[in-house]
């Protein structure tokens, strides 16, 4: 154990955490490539025509999984936040700032499919419902959290308001997910949930399943592409990144 | 397989706007992200040489 909790803090210092980033990242991009090709395809070509919705239900396959990350990603950065104000390691407040944009992006993917589903379904682009109302707000969240961070110079106390902030806000995470059960809202139910089985054919489920596991592939690949540069840029006058053989003249 | 022709399947029953709208965002948010991404990498490289070199400029005599 006590060997376990070493390696851990180890991982965690700016130093060894670049190259291990940089050693994961394409991993996951090739994983989210490969997951999102055979994603594509089972949702295109596979998965049938639905009885009530035809063709085009199949906006499915990227809003769901989009919407779930939305909300997978801003618990991670909470999550992030919360060992940084635990540990107080410096790696915490930087891969907090590495998924934002990411999370910021889903969410946006998220409405933007939404609107595009509710237009011929239910003859609306938008209502002011729990479920949307809670994403929009999601969306805030993202956004003002990226500005707060961007918007103070001290590394460090940029890191403790945006953390606070991510914490703060992960409170809405569960009322976006509850939020179809809490209130009468025009945005259906959960298709998926793990008290029952699933109201939805089994290939399209499956298609769901792996697109969410491509977007979540690209996602953390993406957060550690992101934080190098953020190492990088705070580490600038370290010795080791001095030596790094990318920043050679 | 629901599609008879390459025709059928642009067409998606009707829905092409919708689900082309949503599929075509999704592509193009993500090719962004990763445009911008790869930029930040060079710019932040590019900013360390000449950080650098600055600093050997200061130190020598």
């Amino acid at each position: 154990m006590e060997h376990l909790r070493i390696r851990w803090f180890q991982w965690a210092a700016p130093q060894s955490f670049y190259p291990l980033a940089g050693r994961l990242w394409p991993w996951f991009a090739a994983l989210a490539a490969v997951l999102a090709l055979a994603g594509l395809y089972l949702g295109f070509f596979v998965a049938p025509t639905d009885f009530q919705q035809g063709e085009g239900y199949r906006i499915i396959f990227v809003h769901v999984p989009a919407s779930w990350m939305s909300m997978v990603i801003y618990l991670a950065m909470a999550f992030w936040a919360f060992l940084g104000f635990t540990f107080n390691t410096r790696i915490s407040g930087m891969m907090t700032q590495a998924l934002a944009p990411t999370g910021a992006m889903f969410t946006f993917l998220s409405l933007w499919t939404g609107a595009l589903w509710g237009k011929p379904m239910w003859g609306t682009w938008w209502v002011w419902d729990a479920r949307l109302t809670s994403e929009l707000i999601l969306f805030f969240l993202y956004m003002g959290y990226i500005a707060l961070t961007s918007a103070i110079d001290d590394p460090r106390r940029a890191d403790r308001a945006g953390g606070l902030l991510a914490l703060v806000g992960a409170v809405n995470v569960p009322i976006i997910y509850f939020s179809v059960k809490w209130w009468n809202t025009l945005h259906q139910g959960a298709s998926v949930s793990l008290t029952k089985s699933p109201s939805m054919a089994a290939v399209m489920l499956w298609a769901m399943l792996v697109m969410t596991l491509a977007f979540w592939a690209y996602a953390v690949g993406m957060a550690f592409y992101r934080v190098r540069q953020t190492i990088l840029e705070r580490e600038q006058d370290a010795a080791w990144v001095g030596e790094l053989k990318e920043i050679a003249p | 397989m629901s599609w008879n022709s390459w025709e059928e399947f642009w067409d998606m029953g009707g829905y092409a706007f919708f689900v082309w709208g949503s599929y075509g965002v999704v592509f193009a948010g993500v090719a962004l992200e990763l445009w911008l991404a790869v930029r930040r990498r060079s710019a932040v490289l590019n900013g360390l040489r000449s950080h650098r070199e600055d600093a050997y400029a200061e130190d020598a005599p």
